[in-house]
């Protein structure tokens, strides 16, 4: 009954299609099957698709020409094939374990069946290495996921923002699969329908494609394996998803959802970046640990929490996720290279409104630095005013990042060099004016650090008597400063030269209307 | 229970247009042809105060001795439309806006897919399952 292509796909390069012919035909004879799955109460559900493959004998052959997307799991094939190859809501895969004795049987011992079936396919997810589980087209393996990872990173560089949907569009259109079917794959994938792709979504996505050129036919509902949730390992378990999955989508706000997003895709960054994992039950419950310690306020791990304890894999994978979790969140955050700003999309939202939180931010910064240490504008020819001030030091914060470090070491020699400071002021002009000492001493003019670090000695008499453990701590305070600065600056570049550019378009405009003016008045 | 829901396009040509296939489908193709003009003069009515004043609701179109006929419209000119049994008498004004509202969400939806372009017929499977949802509903 089972015709089965044993030809396993690697998944170095994009597949091509594969059978394609035979697509079609059953892809119709399943819509046939949906259809009539659509239209009966959800009872039934678990009983048609089961039976189709054997009340519907031309169906039955496309599901068995199925190429294994990952391989070494033929031990499920047998069960698989049994189950209707697109999984209503997720459950008939939970059912498909157990499908082979009870497929055949009346639709209440299956649901029965599949209620149960449903905590012992969890289980099973978590204790297996990830061969027995019934939705294993729709697993995504390791050697996928990082492919996929690779793909979004050429499409998107920051793997915790958006995908555009038209940048999606063009690289999917791609793989050549027809507009309705990536029509129809958007719409599976893209769960929280902002028209944009997260990475997780983005897998997703990319593994239908790749299902579907493949020959697996495309599933009705998003398989939770797919889940963004899921390999995020925020919603661990297909128990709840098949369910959830609409309410959840409906039900959350965006906001929410952003946020969740936000921290899913933290984690996300971080389990790929520093997880060994080896299997994605691994991983989800690691993940899962890992919502859960973040304090998800979502009911749904609860239900999933006493299924996890029962694997000791997760229970030995929990505390290294705890541990990562504290420091990979923080390099996540820092591979965003905005540290000290909320927003980690500055991709998504309008730069300039990222640059007007900025700003407040670094306002307040500047003045604190530069009030009592910048001399009158006068002592300091290479900055007459703050905005070039700042670009100027930001011309000179990137390489004083390098050696803000070294800084202690580095700009006391150069500022002994310069004989005009006292000795004993040095140190605190080094602590307190990293930006503008440090960059006067990088300059190729030292007397110019000479007349500003004499102007400052005199407001900063009693500075002098600072303990060394102040000294250190402000010099710390002062290295994340001049860091936190050294971006800022760039940014406030970046939005300065496009402030130039609009004031271009407006000159230009402005003409125009001029030139227009006579005209109408005529 | 909707007995037939319409997606209809700026341009006024139907992108989705769904009954419930016990009756002649032809009756309710006609009927939400002849409640454009309605839908229309409505809009027109409401066109001279300011358009964000403009509610997307436009309420009942029109009465049949057999159904009722129901508008939505939104910013865009695109105007949804629903035929409703009218030996149900159970529907309420509110019941009817909640459908209207989840038609608009699953509109946008569909909207928020990069593969489908304005003006296409609207082939979304979830899209179709939420108007078979609203259209069983009370059968």
């Amino acid at each position: 009954m089972m015709s089965k292509n044993d030809g396993e796909m690697r998944f170095g390069n994009p597949p091509e299609l594969h059978g394609s012919k035979v697509q079609i035909p059953y892809l119709t004879t399943e819509k046939n099957s949906f259809k009539r799955m659509d239209d009966e109460e959800k009872q039934q559900e678990t009983q048609s698709p089961t039976m189709s493959p054997l009340a519907s004998p031309p169906s039955s052959p496309p599901h068995y020409q199925r190429v294994p997307l990952s391989h070494g799991y033929s031990k499920l094939r047998s069960s698989t094939e049994q189950m209707h190859p697109a999984p209503y809501e997720g459950r008939q895969p939970l059912v498909q374990p157990e499908g082979s004795s009870s497929g055949v049987s009346g639709a209440k011992p299956l649901r029965h069946q599949a209620s149960l079936i449903r905590s012992f396919s969890v289980e099973r997810e978590l204790q297996d290495n990830s061969s027995n589980y019934p939705d294993e087209p729709w697993r995504i393996t390791e050697e996928q996921r990082e492919y996929y990872i690779n793909q979004f990173r050429s499409l998107q560089p920051d793997p915790s923002s958006f995908i555009s949907g038209s940048v999606a569009k063009n690289f999917f259109t791609k793989s050549k699969l027809s507009i309705p079917e990536l029509s129809y794959i958007w719409e599976l994938s893209d769960a929280d329908c902002d028209g944009a792709l997260t990475l997780p979504e983005f897998c997703a996505a990319f593994h239908l494609i790749v299902a579907r050129k493949n020959g697996y036919p495309l599933p009705e509902g998003l398989p939770p394996t797919l889940q963004p949730e899921y390999l995020q390992a925020a919603f661990p378990k297909p128990k709840w998803e098949c369910a959830l999955f609409d309410s959840y989508s409906e039900s959350m706000p965006t906001n929410q959802q952003a946020r969740d997003l936000n921290r899913m895709e933290k984690t996300s960054v971080k389990d790929m970046a520093d997880f060994p994992a080896p299997t994605q039950d691994v991983t989800g419950d690691d993940k899962q640990a890992l919502k859960s310690s973040l304090n998800e306020a979502l009911p749904k791990d609860a239900p999933e929490d006493p299924a996890a304890p029962k694997d000791s894999n997760s229970l030995k994978a929990r505390p290294r996720s705890r541990s990562y979790s504290s420091t990979s969140i923080e390099e996540a955050m820092k591979r965003g290279e905005d540290p000290p700003t909320p927003p980690p999309r500055p991709q998504k939202t309008h730069s300039r409104a990222s640059s007007l939180d900025l700003n407040k931010v670094f306002q307040p910064s500047v003045p604190a630095t530069k009030s009592g240490l910048l001399p009158p504008p006068p002592a300091l020819p290479p900055r007459p005013c703050p905005s070039q001030s700042e670009q100027v030091s930001e011309a000179e914060l990137p390489p004083q990042l390098n050696r803000a470090p070294s800084q202690a070491a580095e700009s006391s020699p150069p500022k002994k060099d310069v004989s005009y400071s006292q000795p004993p002021s040095k140190p605190i002009r080094r602590k307190l004016r990293p930006e503008n000492q440090s960059t006067e001493s990088q300059e190729p003019s030292t007397a110019v650090g000479g007349p500003a670090s004499g102007a400052t000695v005199k407001p900063h008499p009693t500075v002098q008597k600072q303990s060394s453990k102040q000294k250190k701590a402000i010099q710390t305070a002062i290295r994340k400063n001049k860091e936190a600065n050294a971006v800022l600056a760039r940014l406030n570049s970046e939005l300065q030269q496009q402030l130039k550019e609009v004031h271009q378009e407006r000159i230009a405009l402005e003409n125009q209307l001029e030139q227009l003016r006579p005209v109408t008045v005529l | 229970m909707a007995v037939c829901i319409a997606v209809i396009a700026k341009e006024n040509y139907p992108l989705y247009i769904r009954s419930t296939p016990m009756e002649n489908e032809l009756k309710f193709h006609y009927m939400v042809h002849t409640s454009l003009d309605v839908v229309d003069e409505k809009i027109s009515a409401m066109g001279k105060a300011l358009v964000d004043q403009r509610e997307l609701y436009l309420g009942l179109l029109y009465p049949t001795e057999d159904y009722k006929v129901y508008g939505f419209v939104t910013n865009s000119k695109v105007k949804l439309v629903m035929v409703v049994d009218s030996s149900n008498t159970a529907l309420r004004d509110n019941e009817i806006r909640s459908m209207f509202r989840k038609l608009h969400n699953s509109y946008t939806d569909v909207m928020c897919n990069p593969f489908y372009n304005p003006g296409d017929r609207i082939q979304s499977r979830a899209f179709d399952n939420m108007v078979t949802s609203m259209m069983i509903q009370v059968c």
